[in-house]
């Protein structure tokens, strides 16, 4: 019983520690202005959240489609195997990110201000 | 004799887990929006190995397992798949010898650290650290999974024992 017992507190404290790390960071997350599409981590391009556009993302891997859309950025069509990124939710707060794995693509969210981006590093 | 039944064990694990990993396939997403949250089916296979043949065994059957759902059916997760057996495996190796846990806290471990080493990759490859707060979803399911495979593994180990 003891082993039970033991399996519980893992899985307490675990959960715990999952949904403080969550809150916590949910807290700290402002309204971001710009997406930005990275591919294989550089940066290729940038979109400002307020403007409605359609971007198609080429890579020799594929291509994904970007839309904004009432200060939200959205994958909305892919050509990867799975297609995981095209079922993710929108985004629109700073440090959210959607990922195509076998693209090696991220749309990345972030505030404007830069300052408090280089803060978030460090924190 | 003891080679071959070894062997035998191995390729039938591999295929039993082979199976789960399809049938997950088939699953639809659990919550879509949030992608990399998996029951993790193929765990129960290699949680049995590892009680019933041992860690070097269990590794066996995890790596055949991975490196064939790679070549069937998405090639291009493989090193994310690979990071996070890994670090599952050893944990639960390390949990099950600790013999502090039953198969739910070693399911448990072990599902939290696929996830984790998964998410470690990715922040790697695609230079990306800002993926790193997916680890706190992931540990919500990762620990939920967990539970779930580590009380079907554990009803199988004993059920196959008595036999």
């Amino acid at each position: 019983m003891q082993k039970v017992k033991n399996d519980i507190i893992l899985a307490i404290v675990l959960l715990l520690t999952a949904v403080a790390g969550l809150l916590l960071y949910k807290t700290l997350q402002s309204t971001g202005e710009y997406a930005i599409v990275l591919i294989d981590g550089k940066e290729s391009a940038r979109f400002d959240l307020r403007a409605d556009t359609e971007y198609v993302i080429t890579t020799d891997k594929g291509s994904n489609t970007l839309v904004i859309s009432g200060g939200k950025a959205d994958i909305t069509l892919a050509n990867c195997p799975d297609g995981i990124c095209a079922d993710h939710a929108p985004i629109s707060k700073s440090g959210e990110t959607i990922v195509c794995l076998p693209h090696g693509v991220v749309i990345k969210i972030e505030s404007g201000d830069k300052s408090s981006d280089e803060i978030d590093m460090v924190a | 004799m003891k080679k071959v039944h070894n062997i035998t064990s191995i390729g039938i694990l591999t295929a039993v887990a082979m199976i789960l990993s399809y049938i997950e396939l088939l699953l639809p997403p659990i919550y879509a929006a949030i992608p990399g949250i998996k029951v993790g089916l193929p765990n129960i296979v290699i949680i049995y190995a590892l009680y019933s043949l041992g860690t070097k065994r269990a590794a066996a059957v995890s790596f055949i397992r991975l490196t064939l759902s790679a070549l069937l059916f998405n090639p291009s997760t493989f090193i994310y798949s690979l990071a996070g057996a890994v670090l599952s495996l050893a944990i639960m190796a390390l949990l099950k010898k600790s013999a502090l846990f039953s198969t739910v806290g070693v399911s448990i471990a072990g599902g939290v650290l696929h996830n984790l080493g998964q998410i470690l990759v990715a922040i790697c490859l695609l230079e990306t650290v800002e993926i790193g707060y997916y680890m706190f979803v992931l540990a919500i399911s990762g620990t939920l999974a967990g539970v779930f495979i580590g009380i079907a593994a554990g009803f199988i180990i004993d059920r196959i024992k008595k036999h």
